[in-house]
């Protein structure tokens, strides 16, 4: 089971933000006014497991129409403008198919769900800190305080018994879609074209690819521009996969300490010796 | 409507008497920290960002915590090798000195673990599952291990008690030791962070070579000037091998490189290139006749290789605060496989 978010159809309402945190109890975590936009949440962390980003820009969707012809009146810098576009994206917990945090906890405190999910045992996890900077989203944190991992765990309760997860529930565009992963693959398909159909050209799936860096992402994304201009990663890669080159190349490291410092000795002899 | 355009430097064609600052009051959005003379290796990169936010989370642990487990496991694997070297080769108070440091450095290694947890109580979960792909669950194993061989080798040695046990659980420190030193790197390598995992194939010999050089250091504070011969000739390979790796993890991580050279970990950096030189160079010159000038010199060695690690952590964070470092490689990495499902505007 996964999420499949269609950003274009997102209005930026923040429902999925706050009924996540309705549901699942998550803390506040600062009341700061950014202003850079109307995004105050910032960034996924681990008091923050729905975050809707909010990006302006001056470039129509497709053969839209924007803007509003004042006539002769003055419209300082907006004049001779084409347009301007907002887009939202709810982002989330990607459930990777590769899960980074989950091949790096040492405790076996990540686990992978009956439904395919990634979900943090809290009554395990005792702070490492180390599935924080292997997460090549940068969703996963330590929650202050608190000391433990956290994030979005898919609403495992819910959908335990055959509710959707609190954010798909409350979206009111169905931005937010759950279900099983394929279906809603060949639904984004068709999204896809129909936006192309529409002119809108921009807009490209994100992470619904199995055969991608991180082995298909669990929650998927229909954006209309590149993934970095939400604050995603393009090309994110599970870091284990270069795990066996690591080891190899610490084996031998390791394999040159003791033998380079076996030869040290070996050509100095015995105490009194040369040198 | 206003045609303003957000971007990382702030705002573009924004209408006159606006008062409101796009990006006022974000913590830490400097463009470039700690740019005193330094020149870029690299023209700026031309990128997109999320209003210049991070795309990772960077790093929780403590750099006095972390740097300084990755810094005392070195110290106490490669004390290990050099202390069943001299116990074979009859230095005698080197062995039981190098034996000593070995077991007080794995200590606190292990309490700064314990420490950077953000749930200390539960450290013994870590010893719930085996998880060859988790190198925190492998090193604690190995800490598991080594821990109670160095324990042994060090108490056995002290009160004399069970010389062939002694004896035994020194070639085991010995044997596990360089394990100890060299599985940090595969630590820090296997997280997404562009400086550490992008050096993975180097990391593991800079991190070898500094525990060589701060074990070799240890023992010319600690052991007599007339046992201290192979421990400079250590300290010269410890030192050499740390540099010679450094230079290739330079060369070969491309953008990845540029952290270690810059800010506080470029600061962490270059110290520790001084004192490794000044170290090598007072032991090789002066060691092997004044106590005083060795003590001084290796005093430096274990300077030089607690900054190469303070350096490495910083540079890992500060690449993973920039997302600079996670786009413009994954960006280079796409343009290289050709044109695949995205489209340029």
């Amino acid at each position: 089971m996964g999420f499949f978010t269609d950003t274009s159809v997102c209005i930026g309402c923040k429902a999925c933000e706050v009924a996540c945190k309705e549901w699942n109890a998550v803390p506040e975590d600062g009341l700061e006014f950014t202003g850079m936009s109307y995004d105050n949440t910032q960034g996924l962390g681990a008091d923050t497991w729905r975050h809707v980003a909010f990006i302006e820009q001056s470039k129509p969707i497709g053969q839209n129409e924007t803007g509003v012809d004042h006539g002769a009146a003055d419209q300082g810098a907006a004049a001779g403008a084409g347009g301007m576009r907002w887009l939202m994206a709810s982002d989330v917990c990607k459930h990777c198919t590769h899960a980074a945090c989950l091949d790096v906890c040492p405790t076996g405190s990540l686990f992978r769900t009956e439904f395919g999910t990634v979900v943090v045992q809290e009554d395990i996890c005792n702070g490492c800190g180390y599935c924080v900077p292997a997460c090549p989203y940068g969703v996963i944190d330590q929650r202050k305080g608190d000391g433990r991992a956290w994030k979005c765990t898919l609403c495992y309760d819910r959908i335990g018994v055959g509710q959707e997860p609190a954010c798909a529930k409350a979206c009111p565009t169905d931005s937010i879609q759950f279900g099983p992963l394929d279906e809603l693959r060949e639904r984004a398909a068709m999204r896809v074209d129909q936006l192309h159909g529409l002119g809108v050209e921009d807009a490209r799936l994100y992470g619904q690819d199995p055969d991608d860096g991180v082995g298909g992402d669990g929650a998927f994304f229909l954006l209309l521009d590149e993934p970095e201009v939400y604050g995603l990663p393009p090309d994110p890669v599970v870091t284990t996969r270069d795990l066996p080159s690591m080891w190899r190349h610490a084996g031998v490291a390791a394999a040159a300490l003791l033998g380079g410092l076996a030869t040290v000795f070996a050509a100095h002899g015995r105490e009194g010796g040369a040198r | 409507m206003s045609s303003s355009e957000v971007g990382k430097e702030g705002v573009r064609g924004e209408r006159p008497g606006r008062e409101a600052q796009i990006g006022k009051g974000l913590r830490g959005r400097g463009r470039r920290r700690g740019g005193r003379g330094e020149k870029a290796m690299v023209p700026e990169a031309e990128f997109t960002s999320y209003y210049g936010k991070p795309i990772l989370n960077p790093p929780v642990w403590k750099s006095l915590d972390i740097a300084g487990y990755f810094f005392l496991g070195g110290l106490a694997g490669a004390g290990s090798v050099l202390a069943a070297g001299a116990q074979l080769t009859g230095r005698t108070a080197a062995a039981r000195a190098l034996k000593i440091s070995s077991l007080a450095a794995i200590g606190g290694s292990t309490a700064a673990l314990v420490h950077d947890l953000g749930r200390p109580e539960r450290f013994y979960n870590m010893l719930r599952v085996m998880k060859p792909t988790s190198p925190m669950s492998v090193g604690s194993w190995l800490l598991a291990a080594y821990g109670p061989a160095a324990g042994a080798a060090a108490a056995l040695e002290v009160t004399g008690l069970l010389p062939r046990l002694g004896r035994a659980a020194t070639a085991g420190a010995a044997v596990l030791g360089p394990a100890v030193a060299a599985y940090t790197a595969v630590l820090a390598a296997d997280t997404a962070v562009p400086a550490w995992h992008e050096a993975h194939r180097e990391l593991p010999f800079v991190f070898v070579g500094s525990a060589a050089a701060a074990a070799a250091g240890m023992a010319l504070v600690a052991a007599p000037v007339r046992e201290n011969a192979p421990m400079r000739t250590a300290a010269v390979f410890g030192a050499g091998l740390e540099l010679a790796a450094a230079a290739v993890l330079e060369r070969r991580a491309g953008l990845a490189a540029e952290p270690y050279r810059r800010g506080r970990a470029g600061a962490y950096m270059r110290a520790g290139e001084v004192l490794s030189a000044a170290g090598t160079a007072g032991c090789v010159l002066l060691g092997g006749r004044s106590r005083a000038a060795a003590a001084l010199s290796g005093a430096a060695l274990l300077a030089s290789s607690a900054c190469t690690r303070f350096g490495v952590f910083h540079a890992g964070v500060q690449s993973a605060e920039d997302p600079k470092y996670t786009v413009v490689p994954q960006r280079e990495r796409l343009a290289a496989r050709g044109p695949g499902p995205t489209r340029e505007p």
